[in-house]
């Protein structure tokens, strides 16, 4: 293979610019941490309300559930971030309005936490839903007995148990929505893989820039699967599931 | 690809010529001759949306100004290396891969729509300019934006990855415009942008504005200003120490340019109606390409 490697590259100013492709890629890192950050908590916050509805009596909060979780898990993400950034403002005539009024990278972040929030809300819910599911009728019936009324049964009694049994499952979907950020790069969101792929395209460096790239990511998932495993044993109770560690 | 012994075989049938002198040498084959000679087949990398260079007709076969180039390029290798029965295979690449399946020997070369800059000639090779696009700045009539400084504060357009988001940013500190980017994912994205408003220009090689603005709904909605951000040369793309393969499709490009054919086959894409929808792109060779075709060069920017 007829490559030249040229590591040194990382530290070569990019033409016309203040930066070197190191403080590009760092630049994305932080487009993406931030993305996912803010996603993750629209995601963890929708998507628990969702799941508590999929799990719940009602039909109607049953349906309501089903459809969110339906909708957002059916369509490929990449198509979702198109239908957000390019119909939508298109259809709806408020949406149009603030992408013009302001910043065109703010709104595209802004497309993004929306986006990558809601898809994962819907994978959220779903480990809500069987999180609660997981545990055994009898401590449901065991609060009707203690006279607690239906949100006080969640409260008490099924979420502090669901959220743990949740944690190993939301770690993963933690990790997934780092990775999927990348997906943002089609609506011209700076982050990390639109800085790398930027980089190939200026340098034909690709194998770097892509290289570099996947030793970021690697080392973000480790860190959040670390802190999740640390805050899994912290909360553990006795007994139960993650306790042994 | 580096020599080796059992090409000496080779030796006995190759008389090829090369250079300007046409002196007969008897050269040990190398590089992409070597490897075209012993597989008896080539394959071109081609896109599949770069109008009129390198894009898919009707019959989704790849044809274009570039694919005109590279049938030259055959033909001179089957008569060089005498193989009349010499296998063409197509591969279509795009801007993120062509480079990477140049280098593992996927394609042999690229005919495309490749600017020749001097940082892609650390890892690649160019044969000379075959075309310059002049980056220019694409608005819609009715904008209100006569000149560059009326883009101050205003939202524009340029698809990722190209080499006119460079330019922009260069642009940017000289003449003290403050404007935002807007990245797309592709040039098509990007014009949707202008087209819905969300950007009030688009910046890129005025070749493929050209044919953007020719096959949208509303052609006569758009025009471009007049001032040239740069001129980007284009060429095919080749491996990068390859000396006798570069010589070989350079002298054919040349040939080409001086027998005066360069006009036909320029006329035959820029020109008149091509497929698939028989859009005429009505695009007059510029001052710089003329130029180039007179004195050919492989000059990077």
């Amino acid at each position: 293979m007829n490559y030249d490697w040229n590591w040194w590259l990382f530290f070569e100013m990019v033409a016309d610019t203040d930066a070197t492709w190191f403080d590009m890629l760092m630049s994305g890192l932080g487009w993406t941490l931030l993305t996912s950050a803010c996603a993750w908590l629209l995601a963890f916050f929708l998507g628990s309300l969702m799941g508590i509805a999929r799990s719940s009596r009602h039909q109607g909060l049953i349906l309501l559930g089903n459809a969110f979780v339906e909708l957002f898990r059916n369509i490929p993400l990449i198509v979702q971030f198109f239908i957000w950034y390019f119909v939508l403002p298109e259809v709806i005539a408020p949406l149009k309005q603030l992408s013009l009024s302001v910043d065109p990278t703010q709104f595209q972040f802004m497309v993004s936490v929306a986006c990558l929030g809601l898809f994962t809300a819907a994978r959220v819910a779903e480990q809500v839903r069987s999180g609660i599911l997981s545990i055994p009728l009898g401590q449901y019936r065991a609060g009707q007995a203690l006279g607690l009324g239906s949100l006080q049964i969640y409260r008490f009694v099924l979420l502090p148990m669901a959220y743990r049994t949740m944690l190993p499952p939301m770690t993963s979907e933690m990790m997934s929505l780092i990775k999927n950020t990348s997906v943002a790069l089609t609506i011209g969101l700076t982050e990390l893989t639109f800085r790398a792929r930027e980089m190939g395209e200026f340098t034909f460096s690709f194998f770097e820039a892509y290289i570099a790239a996947t030793l970021t990511y690697i080392v973000v998932a480790l860190a959040v699967s670390r802190l999740m495993n640390r805050l899994e044993s912290l909360l553990a109770v006795p007994g139960f599931l993650g306790a042994s560690k | 690809m580096k020599l080796n012994s059992c090409a000496v075989a080779l030796l006995a049938f190759s008389g090829l010529q090369f250079g300007a002198g046409g002196a007969a040498l008897a050269q040990e084959l190398t590089g992409t001759l070597k490897k075209v000679k012993e597989l008896k087949a080539i394959t071109l990398g081609h896109r599949e949306s770069s109008v009129p260079f390198s894009f898919l007709d009707d019959k989704q076969q790849p044809v274009g100004y570039s694919m005109d180039l590279c049938d030259k390029v055959v033909s001179a290798l089957k008569s060089e290396l005498k193989i009349p029965d010499l296998k063409v295979i197509m591969q279509p690449v795009t801007s993120a891969n062509r480079i990477n399946l140049l280098g593992n020997g996927t394609i042999d070369l690229e005919c495309g729509s490749t600017t020749n800059t001097m940082e892609r000639q650390r890892q690649v090779s160019f044969g000379v300019t075959t075309f310059v696009a002049n980056v220019k700045t694409l608005v819609k009539k009715n904008g209100g934006i006569k000149s560059l400084a009326d883009l101050n504060g205003k939202p524009i357009a340029t698809t990722s990855g190209s080499t006119a988001v460079q330019l922009i940013k260069a642009h940017e500190k000289g003449a003290k415009i403050d404007f935002k980017e807007i990245y797309g994912k592709d040039h098509a994205e990007s014009f949707l942008l202008v087209e819905a408003d969300r950007a009030v220009a688009f910046v890129m090689d005025d070749v493929l504005l050209a044919g953007l603005v020719a096959n949208s709904k509303t052609p006569e909605a758009y025009r471009m200003l007049n001032d040239v951000l740069r001129a980007e040369p284009y060429s095919l793309m080749l491996r990068k120490d390859d000396p006798q393969f570069k010589a070989l499709v350079d002298k054919t490009l040349m040939d080409v340019m001086k027998s005066g054919e360069i006009k036909k086959i320029y006329s035959r894409w820029f020109e008149s109606s091509i497929p698939p929808r028989g859009i005429n792109l009505r695009f007059l060779m510029s001052q710089e390409l003329r130029e180039i075709l007179k004195s050919p060069n492989d000059k990077g920017i």
